[in-house]
């Protein structure tokens, strides 16, 4: 192993990577075994219908599809409703359904109480801020230009808001853009999470649509779905809440 | 580092390939005989099937869903010549830097460099089975830069000086108690049978690791070639702690871990976790964009992508085994595996464990030393069947062991073969043949020829019949 400088002979390893799977895709490779055809070539051509030299021609995924074969994430906002909270329920988050913000900070109030949460951090959002006012202790506001990790490191919860909320999956899209960054939503021991009854998706198809045609081209530099707490199962298979981010994850619901 | 009891993969030099074989027979054997391993290993992944086949169950049609996925991938797979390139320019484009590596070194070369170029001091790595293939942290300890492993269990496994034993379940073989020992004597922690409290435990040693850290590698499960994103899976948030504290961002990809659309991975990602892990999604699915851009809170002022090849563009110069770069390293064939759950992961001796790691090694590493990998199965097909995108796993070692035969003939194999096929094909000399065999079957057994020593080690012969079947049916 030598120590001299980086090899910087990316140009020709490019170029010689690039070559190498040009000639390598020279043959085609038979289409894959398929056992429905359903996701077989449509021959109606919409929705990125597509051909290369000497390959069939593939409807792959068109965005948006049902794609009825998938969980079910729900046809109408209750359904969706009720599914999302089953499967925050088995996921082991805990899920609060509030009528108001008022509601919802009495909600932090008490939380931060009874878990006796010396500091939290939030970021400003018209969800969230109305919420971290009346907080019976610190509070750290995480802000562009004036982060320090060690500061967040050292909250108890963050409280953040959210892009979407997944039905059929039980997830929870956050952004680095409008969700406080990016360690927010994971540092703190506890996450809490507001969002309206309205921000429910079906699908995950529906919530990648969402994220791009809201970033309008230009995306955040992180987005993230988390499915419930952190977890690990690495000893024995054993399943344990908290690994290294967020033990709980505590979602509240605003009508 | 590495313990001298426990067989670890072999390093890659051609002396070590060659002793491959012997090695995997050598401790196939010994594993088989560990009845108490083998059991330890069959309870941990019984919890698996439970939850796998219950997250199934939700899919309204699970066989549909693996075709699309098959689809998604088999699109991208073959059209990298023009996706990887879009990627790239994307990616570029989002703030990102691409570097090119045709092989582990010149892999191992660039993270070195731009670990030089940071100055950094305290390097914080989450999963990622590529450094694994390249042996990246070994080239690190050797430059001198400390790192540590945040995922569990490949911390638990640094801690150990052992490989990842499967490559989504690194430390599934290892116990708590030994666990606890491991930590107690590195950690200094009190003993503890709780692996709740072992998890916390490295928890609590993490947490300061994450904020010190100058730099944070991690590996990619997808890039997207329309957004330039790369999309992470994880459960324990180490993957996401690593990408939002450290100053830079260095992840290794595989050239083949394109997919074309963004909107592939509604579909992916919930596959990836069901096979895996039973799981409906993992935990923490990101999408990378480039470093933190202006208005944003925090983030990495740098992100580099290291597209390694390393022999990916050989596997897709064969049609034929094309789809094996499909792979999404789930571990479900490993995890359905007869053979894995006798021989255990590190019997294969290899990055990539289990009847995926069996088809794609011989690719990576050559076949005159891995061909012995294919033999590895026994059809079952069970691989085929737990593949979410539809690789035809059993069906490849198969195309290995004939392509074997063809470059290099084993020649008793073939007398063996030729001898048979003389037999068979004359009835009288069948039936002699049949008769002396019923005959000294007795004879064999009690004599124990060395020819047949190391078979009849764990296996007995059957009791002849006294009549041959000809006989019986003639008699009827």
């Amino acid at each position: 192993m030598t120590t001299s400088a980086a090899p910087r002979r990316d140009g020709s390893a490019r170029d010689t990577i690039l070559a190498r799977l040009r000639e390598a895709l020279r043959v085609p490779a038979p289409l894959p075994h398929l056992k429905s055809h359903a996701a077989a070539p449509q021959p109606d051509g919409k929705n990125g219908s597509r051909e290369t030299d000497g390959l069939p021609q593939l409807t792959v995924l068109p965005e948006q599809a049902a794609r009825p074969w998938l969980p079910d994430g729900g046809d109408t906002p209750a359904e969706r409703l009720a599914i999302l909270v089953e499967n925050l329920g088995k996921l082991r988050a805990l899920v609060h359904r509030v009528p108001d913000l008022t509601a919802a900070a009495d909600l932090v109030g008490t939380l931060a109480r009874e878990r006796d949460w010396r500091q939290v951090a939030w970021h400003d959002h018209p969800l969230v801020t109305p919420l971290c006012g009346g907080i019976p202790c610190g509070t750290y506001e995480v802000r562009p230009g004036s982060f320090d990790k060690s500061a967040l490191e050292a909250c108890d919860a963050g409280i953040t808001a959210c892009d979407a909320l997944v039905a059929q999956t039980g997830s929870i899209l956050v952004s680095s853009g409008s969700c406080g960054g990016r360690g927010l939503s994971i540092l703190p021991h506890v996450h809490v999470v507001v969002a309206r009854c309205d921000q429910i998706l079906a699908t995950l198809g529906d919530a990648l649509h969402f994220a791009r045609s809201r970033a309008g081209g230009r995306l955040p530099s992180m987005l993230s779905f988390i499915t419930g707490p952190s977890r690990t199962g690495d000893i024995e298979r054993i399943l344990v809440l908290g690994a290294h981010g967020p033990k709980e994850l505590v979602v509240i619901l605003v009508d | 580092m590495r313990s001298s009891a426990i067989p670890t993969p072999a390093t890659g030099s051609p002396a070590a390939d060659r002793a491959a074989k012997q090695q995997f027979l050598h401790d196939a054997a010994e594993h088989v005989r560990d009845t108490g391993h083998r059991a330890f290993v069959r309870k941990a992944l019984g919890g698996y099937y439970a939850s796998r086949d219950a997250q199934k169950a939700r899919y309204r049609d699970w066989e549909q869903a693996r075709d699309a996925a098959s689809l998604a991938k088999w699109s991208a797979v073959n059209r990298l010549d023009e996706l990887l390139p879009r990627f790239v320019a994307n990616f570029e484009a989002n703030g990102g830097v691409v570097h090119w590596a045709r092989d582990a070194d010149e892999a191992r070369g660039i993270v070195l460099g731009l670990l030089r170029e940071a100055k950094a001091k305290a390097v914080i790595k989450s999963k990622c089975m590529t450094s694994e293939e390249i042996h990246l942290n070994a080239a690190m300890e050797e430059d001198g830069y400390g790192v540590v492993e945040s995922d569990l269990g490949e911390f638990i496994q640094q801690l150990r000086g052992e490989p990842p034993y499967h490559f989504v379940f690194p430390c599934m073989h290892v116990r708590r108690d030994e666990i606890s020992d491991l930590f107690g004597k590195h950690l200094g922690t009190p003993p503890t049978d709780s692996p709740e409290e072992l998890t916390m435990i490295a928890r609590r040693h993490m947490r300061r690791l994450y904020v010190d850290a100058d730099v944070g590698i991690t590996g990619a499960n997808f890039l997207v070639a329309e957004t330039g994103q790369i999309s992470i899976t994880e459960n324990e948030g180490n993957a996401r702690l690593t990408v939002a504290l450290p100053r830079m961002h260095i992840a290794i990809a595989g050239i083949e871990k394109v997919v074309e659309h963004l909107d592939d991975l509604a579909v992916l990602l919930p596959m990836l976790a069901t096979a895996g892990a039973g799981q409906p999604m993992t935990c923490y699915n990101t999408l990378y964009s480039g470093p933190r851009r202006d208005g944003e809170v925090d983030g990495p002022d740098a992100m580099h992508l290291v597209l390694l090849d390393n022999q990916r563009s050989a596997i897709l110069a064969d049609p034929e085994q094309r789809d094996s770069l499909h792979c999404i390293r789930c571990g479900a064939c490993l995890n359905v595996c007869p053979i894995f759950k006798n021989v255990g992961g590190f019997t294969y001796g290899t990055t990539y464990q289990g009847p995926i790691g069996s088809v794609i090694t011989p690719h990576l590493r050559g076949l005159a030393d891995w061909n012995h990998l294919s033999g590895a199965s026994s059809l079952c097909g069970a691989c085929t069947d737990a593949c979410p995108v539809r690789i035809d796993i059993h069906h490849h070692l198969l195309h290995n062991r004939r392509n074997a035969a063809r470059t290099a003939p084993n020649r008793w194999e073939k007398l063996g073969h030729r001898l048979f096929v003389a037999v068979a094909s004359r009835p009288w000399l069948f039936a002699t043949g049949g008769g002396v065999f019923r005959r000294t079957l007795g004879l064999v057994k009690a004599l124990r020829p060395p020819l047949l020593r190391d078979w009849l080690a764990t296996r007995d012969l059957p009791q002849a019949p006294s009549r041959s079947f000809r006989g019986q049916w003639s008699r009827r």
